[in-house]
């Protein structure tokens, strides 16, 4: 590991906002008791939904699998402690859409008993990377930097393109949340042995590691852990704090100073980005054979009593862990899942902490934003905007629902950080004019692709009718033709025959006379 | 004088007949631009191909617009949207749609414990969405499905009903 460095690229716009990290990062990760019930979603990662494959009233162990993936882009599901499914079905959620989901509750018996492995534990390096990948998709492991992508599928996707460097992202723009700092000074030998895992899987021989230069505490950690290690191939890279640095295109222009193309992957310029928490999970997997039963997530905002980090059980409820960190304050009004730009406010807290929940914010009553005001076309959010897009020009095709002029201007393209709204002296909801503006677009495609497969079976359909019409014709005009035909020869065949017919009836009068 | 006006008006004629014969050859030979029209309006229709509009289908219905002047307001399924993107194209005024349609995404589905199997619905089908044999219990493709409601009508025995689409 060589020293930090400062040689990178520039990334367009951002803003510095105030950080807000300090309450939580003071104490240690705390751990979480195993709640009295769990509840655990069948559905925790992007791509298809996990199938179950437990019934209610069955003893499960933890690390047991509850669902199995299913389908091309998908991730299993494991018990996070050991007890009986008393039921499964649909539990508050927060996720982008629908308020509900499938869940399977757990009653834990408190034992915590795991289960032993089917496969046994190997050196990683003593498996090729198919099998890799394929052990990585056993974990349940999911990108756990927020859009909990199954890592297994993305492994597998880079691993097919030509690769030169792995980007661990530890940086963590977003205000209030401090997870992966936490992790990074407390588990940085996990993180850099996942590190290493991850390169022997992907081929790599290169990793950077991004760190915000606001994390000090971070930086030594990974360095001492990183003394131990002796892998010159693992390089640390601090990274100016500025918001939203961490998105995964951003950092990658950030660190390699190459532009991820519009609609394109960062494997498209060589790259590819992991979560330093999934580098972990990894290494928790691999090494020591726990799937993703449990993640750190940072309780904050000053609608908590204490504010701090902890380590909880995937299925543990929002609620519970409040009440661990004593409790929501006097004047707690806001319950949001994610970080304050990004996350989205739910109204109860029996949702479960799930695989993407990387912080659970308690804000009191929020600075009212001002009135909304018409766009005056100052151009600030253009300034600040990280993909170079023109949200006023965008904001003027909302209104106007031009989809056309939308993807003009690459709407497709926005990553919904917020740094707009923030910066708008209108207070206009640009990014929610977007967000809703996106799913619209996605809808009309979707549409379109419905009406031109009707279409072409329409289309199909009367061209089989008309080829029907065709032969029957064919087939009628043939048999109209072969029965004239043959008629004839057959009438002459008659004739002929009744002629003889005749002719020796007449003989045999003839006879019967003579 | 006069021969100078003779001149002219021949002139002229010669003209005028060489024009004429060029216009006519070009329209003969050269294919008709009609069809890029119809594509274009099909392309904005539902594809739904239910029939409302009284024209036996989507391109049928954008082939009457073109050639016959046929009213663009008679879609249902496509609603106000699919009026407007169509008076934009056209540059014709846009109208209210002429019939409301009931459910715009609905999908239809055979109570499969009532069906004869007399395959009437598989032949009014406009895209082949539903499936049986002579005799035999009959179902509907959901994925393919328009909800054009053709085949509700058509079934003797009642047992096809349109659900809301999944």
């Amino acid at each position: 590991m060589t020293a930090a460095t400062f040689d990178l690229g520039q990334l367009h716009g951002g803003l510095r906002l105030p950080d807000n990290k300090q309450s939580s990062t003071a104490m240690a990760v705390q751990t979480v008791p195993v709640p009295a019930q769990l509840v655990i979603p069948i559905t925790q990662h992007a791509g298809d939904p996990a199938h179950p494959i437990v019934g209610i009233g069955e003893r499960v162990l933890k690390g047991q699998l509850i669902a199995e993936s299913d389908g091309y882009i998908s991730a299993p599901v494991h018990a996070s402690s050991s007890g009986k499914i008393v039921a499964i079905e649909p539990w508050p959620v927060s996720r982008r859409l629908g308020d509900k989901a499938p869940c399977v509750i757990i009653e834990c018996d408190g034992e915590d008993r795991a289960i032993e492995l089917s496969e046994p534990l190997q050196p990683y390096d003593a498996m090729p990377p198919e099998v890799l990948f394929q052990r990585i998709l056993h974990g349940g492991i999911v990108g756990l930097g927020g859009a909990v992508f199954p890592t297994a599928q993305k492994l597998m996707h880079a691993a097919s393109t030509p690769l030169e460097l792995l980007i661990l992202n530890g940086v963590e723009c977003e205000p209030y949340i401090s997870c992966d700092d936490m992790l990074m000074r407390e588990y940085a030998d996990e993180m850099l042995k996942g590190a290493q895992i991850l390169m022997h899987a992907l081929g790599v021989d290169r990793c950077f590691i991004a760190v915000e230069s606001d994390k000090p505490d971070a930086i030594s950690k990974i360095s001492e852990a990183g003394l131990n290690l002796h892998d010159d191939r693992i390089v640390l890279k601090q990274i100016p704090t500025i918001y939203p640095s961490g998105a995964e295109d951003q950092l990658v222009q950030l660190v390699s100073n190459r532009e991820v193309p519009s609609e394109g992957l960062p494997t498209d310029v060589g790259c590819v980005v992991q979560n330093v928490g999934t580098a972990a999970a990894v290494a928790r997997w691999i090494d020591q054979g726990e799937p993703l039963i449990s993640r750190i997530t940072t309780v904050t905002g000053d609608g908590v009593m204490a504010p701090m980090n902890v380590n909880a059980r995937i299925g543990t409820t929002v609620g519970d862990i409040v009440n661990f960190v004593g409790g929501y304050s006097e004047n707690a009004r806001h319950l949001i899942i994610g970080g304050p730009m990004t996350g989205k406010s739910v109204s109860t807290d029996d949702v479960p902490l799930v695989k993407a929940t990387n912080c659970i914010l308690v804000l009191s009553n929020a600075e009212p934003k001002g009135e909304t005001k018409p766009c005056i076309r100052c151009g600030e959010c253009a300034a600040v905007c990280p993909i170079q897009l023109l949200p006023q020009q965008l904001y003027w095709y909302t209104c106007a629902d031009d989809e056309r002029q939308l993807r003009n201007y690459g709407l497709t393209d926005c990553i919904e950080c917020g740094c707009c709204d923030l910066v708008c002296p209108s207070h206009i909801p640009l990014t929610a004019d977007f967000r809703m503006a996106k799913a619209r677009m996605r809808e009309m495609e979707d549409e379109r692709a419905r009406a031109e497969r009707a279409r072409q079976r329409f289309e199909a359909r009367n061209e089989r009718l008309d080829k029907e019409l065709q032969e029957r014709a064919a087939e009628l005009a043939e048999q109209k033709r072969s029965v004239l035909e043959a008629g004839s020869k057959a009438i002459q065949d008659i004739l002929a025959r009744t002629g003889a017919f005749e002719k020796r009836d007449d003989d045999n009068k003839k006879d019967d006379k003579g | 004088m006069g021969s100078a006006v003779i001149t002219a008006v021949l002139t002229i004629s010669v003209i005028a007949l060489a024009a004429g014969l060029v216009l006519a050859f070009v329209s003969r030979r050269l294919p008709a631009a009609t069809d890029a029209a119809v594509d274009r309006v099909n392309e904005l229709l539902p594809q739904t191909q239910c029939a409302q509009c009284g024209f036996p289908g989507c391109r049928p219905y954008a082939e009457a617009i073109v050639n016959d002047g046929a009213d663009i307001n008679l879609c249902p399924p496509g609603g106000d949207a699919t009026v407007q993107r169509l008076a934009r194209l056209l540059g014709r005024e846009a109208q209210p749609v002429a019939v409301a349609s009931g459910s715009p995404a609905a999908l239809a589905k055979i109570d499969e414990s009532l069906c004869i199997g007399c395959t009437h619905c598989r032949e009014v089908c406009p895209v082949d969405a539903i499936v049986g044999a002579q005799q035999l219990m009959h179902t509907v493709i959901a994925s393919e499905c328009t909800g054009c409601e053709l085949c509700v009508e058509r079934c003797p025995v009642d047992c096809i009903f349109m659900s809301e689409a999944a």
